[in-house]
């Protein structure tokens, strides 16, 4: 696991994957709001310059305009930060988008704190929530660029209603294989284990995996399992790791309110009642700093999964 | 297949969708009669004159679009689609019942034949017509996108959105028809929050201006004909209507902006408007 690893942004697996996906079929429509080559979407724009249109700063009409698309029979991929593209358009994705059940890709970029020095108002912390609470639209949250690419694709191409799909902006490990099978609703477990389950989502999968490491060395064996995918949820493997390991750590670049820690807990308590602890944003804004002392700072890293780990082995069943 | 049907024909339509809007309202128990029968007129040429459409093949690819963004009056658009043969007419009985395609508000998951969007909440519609229309101009289709929005509803600032994309991409293949009936639910327009001067804002933005009697068949069949089109530019109706239009006792009083008649109230109202035609 621990070869010599690439650093690669989210956004860069997403520009990838959209031009990708729009080579793949003419129906492809890019929608910029201002902040195109900061959420990757240059890419598409630069390769396909007849099927990119300019939207300017207004992400609620961007939304409508994305349905209408949508209606006419285009697949629109819609992009800008994930506070903006989540938050201040909620009820325009709940109504236009959700309830008319259209087959739109909003692309939230900048997600978690590492956004870093720009501060809690470009910090998306909340968008899990707010996007997985809405009925058919479907959730995703890729572990690195090259996930990113893949889910991406996967997005316009198969699915048939409204998706968020979620990625960072700073380069992080890369460590996906290209040659995955990207399934969206199933989890996929990176590490065997049974002494208690890490489920992470984003760049803390990788972190998740260094944390296994280390517990493994204090002879603790921990299962890792990486949720892409929020929603639809893979009760399955969920439910599994409760039953086999009796505890679960979650872990994500997120308020623990309403994102992945609340995702597994309602299925835990529903099927298979086992602790959880939670390593997240705790009902708390982010803050000015570099991404790593903010990571640090806030516990989303290798050591603070290991630290929620330490304190919940004792209550494990 | 463009309806010519005479203005006496139309106007014996509008009478009969607002009849329709009357009883179904008056059946359902709740609902916004007042911009109801306000648009009846609207409705009325769009759907029996100038849209090009196919009642017998709803999805008909090169279909002319209708979006109504102002969700709240579905029942006008109900008993238009219904008596342009989408559906059978006495369906309507059921608007706002469990189980009916008839929602309080368009929900198009409930499946009704002709409905293009679902919408009620303000201000979105225009933004999904923008969309519809520049989908089709990258496609170089000819239908044209309506859309039907309140005055009230360009208080919300996602309608100025969409009209500065409008614009910017040059949309002559959207008409957007404002419903100017001046009154809202806390009263009229102006005392709630001014959108005059109306028309110099929507030209201010870019776009080919019109006004018309929104309650006369006679002027709407001038203001939307294709010829008032500006090229490269959006074109907007600003119809002055008068909320509750042909029921003299409920005529531009927004106390009828979102209540139903009772079965008594619309045999009344029934009567008056077959004396009044």
């Amino acid at each position: 696991m621990m070869k010599a690893i690439q650093y690669k942004a989210g956004k860069t697996g997403f520009g990838e994957g959209l031009v990708e996906a729009g080579r793949h079929n003419h129906n492809v429509i890019g929608l910029g709001a201002d902040i195109t080559t900061s959420v990757g979407m240059n890419f598409f724009a630069e390769a396909f310059p007849e099927r990119f249109f300019s939207m300017g700063i207004a992400e609620q009409n961007c939304i409508g305009v994305a349905a209408g698309m949508a209606l006419a029979g285009k697949i629109p991929v819609f992009s800008t930060y994930g506070v903006f593209a989540a938050l201040r358009t909620a009820d325009h994705i709940r109504i236009s988008l959700c309830y008319n059940n259209l087959r739109v890709v909003i692309g939230g970029a900048h997600a978690g704190i590492s956004v870093g020095p720009d501060g809690a108002t470009h910090q998306a912390l909340e968008d899990i929530a707010v996007m997985r609470v809405l009925p058919n639209m479907t959730v995703i949250s890729p572990c690195d660029a090259t996930q990113t690419r893949l889910a991406t694709i996967a997005a316009i191409e198969q699915v048939k209603g409204p998706v968020y799909l979620r990625f960072g902006r700073e380069p992080v490990p890369d460590f996906s294989s290209p040659d995955q099978l990207f399934t969206i609703g199933k989890g996929e477990m990176l590490r065997s284990g049974n002494d208690l389950t890490i489920i992470a989502t984003g760049h803390l999968v990788w972190e998740s995996l260094l944390a296994a490491e280390k517990l493994a060395a204090d002879g603790i064996s921990a299962r890792v399992i990486n949720l892409h995918t929020i929603k639809p949820v893979d009760e399955e493997i969920i439910v599994k790791a409760a039953s086999e390991t009796g505890l679960i750590i979650t872990a994500e670049e997120h308020q623990i309110i309403g994102g992945l820690g609340s995702t597994v807990a309602e299925i835990v308590t529903r099927h298979h009642p086992v602790p959880v602890g939670m390593v997240g944003m705790n009902d708390h804004f982010g803050e000015s700093g570099r991404p790593e002392e903010l990571i640090t700072i806030y516990g989303l890293n290798a050591a603070g999964i290991c630290t929620k780990a330490y304190q919940f082995l004792n209550k494990k069943l | 297949m463009k309806k010519t049907e005479s203005v006496t024909r139309l106007k014996e339509i509008a009478l009969q969708i607002r009849t329709d809007v009357i009883e179904s309202l008056a059946s359902a128990g709740s609902g916004h009669l007042g911009g109801s029968l306000g648009l009846a007129d609207v409705f009325t040429v769009l759907y029996f004159y100038r849209l090009t459409c196919k009642p017998a093949e709803p999805s008909w690819p090169q279909r002319d679009r209708l979006i109504l963004s102002i969700g709240h009056v579905a029942p006008v658009l109900y008993a238009a689609l219904a008596n342009a043969g989408y559906f059978d007419r006495t369906e309507l009985a059921t608007l706002r019942k469990l189980d009916s395609r008839l929602q309080g508000h368009p929900g198009r998951d409930h499946g009704l034949p002709g409905l293009e969007l679902s919408a009620g909440s303000l201000g979105q519609g225009i933004s999904v017509a923008v969309g519809m229309a520049l989908a089709a101009k990258s496609d170089a289709a000819r239908w044209h996108t309506w859309c039907i929005c309140g005055d009230g509803e360009l208080q919300e600032g996602s309608v100025w959105e969409a009209a500065m994309a409008a614009a910017h991409h040059k949309l002559d293949n959207l008409t957007v028809i404002v419903d100017r009936n001046n009154l809202q639910i806390d009263g009229p327009t102006e005392s709630v929050m001014a959108l005059e001067p109306l028309a110099d804002k929507w030209k201010s933005f870019g776009w080919n201006v019109m006004e018309c009697n929104g309650n006369s068949v006679d002027e709407l069949l001038d203001a939307t004909d294709n010829s008032v089109i500006v090229p490269g530019k959006p074109t907007v109706i600003i119809a002055h209507t008068i909320m509750g239009c042909g029921i003299r006792s409920i005529e531009g009083n927004f106390r009828w902006h979102g209540k139903a008649p009772s079965k008594e109230e619309a045999m009344m109202f029934i009567d008056e408007l077959n004396h009044r035609s």
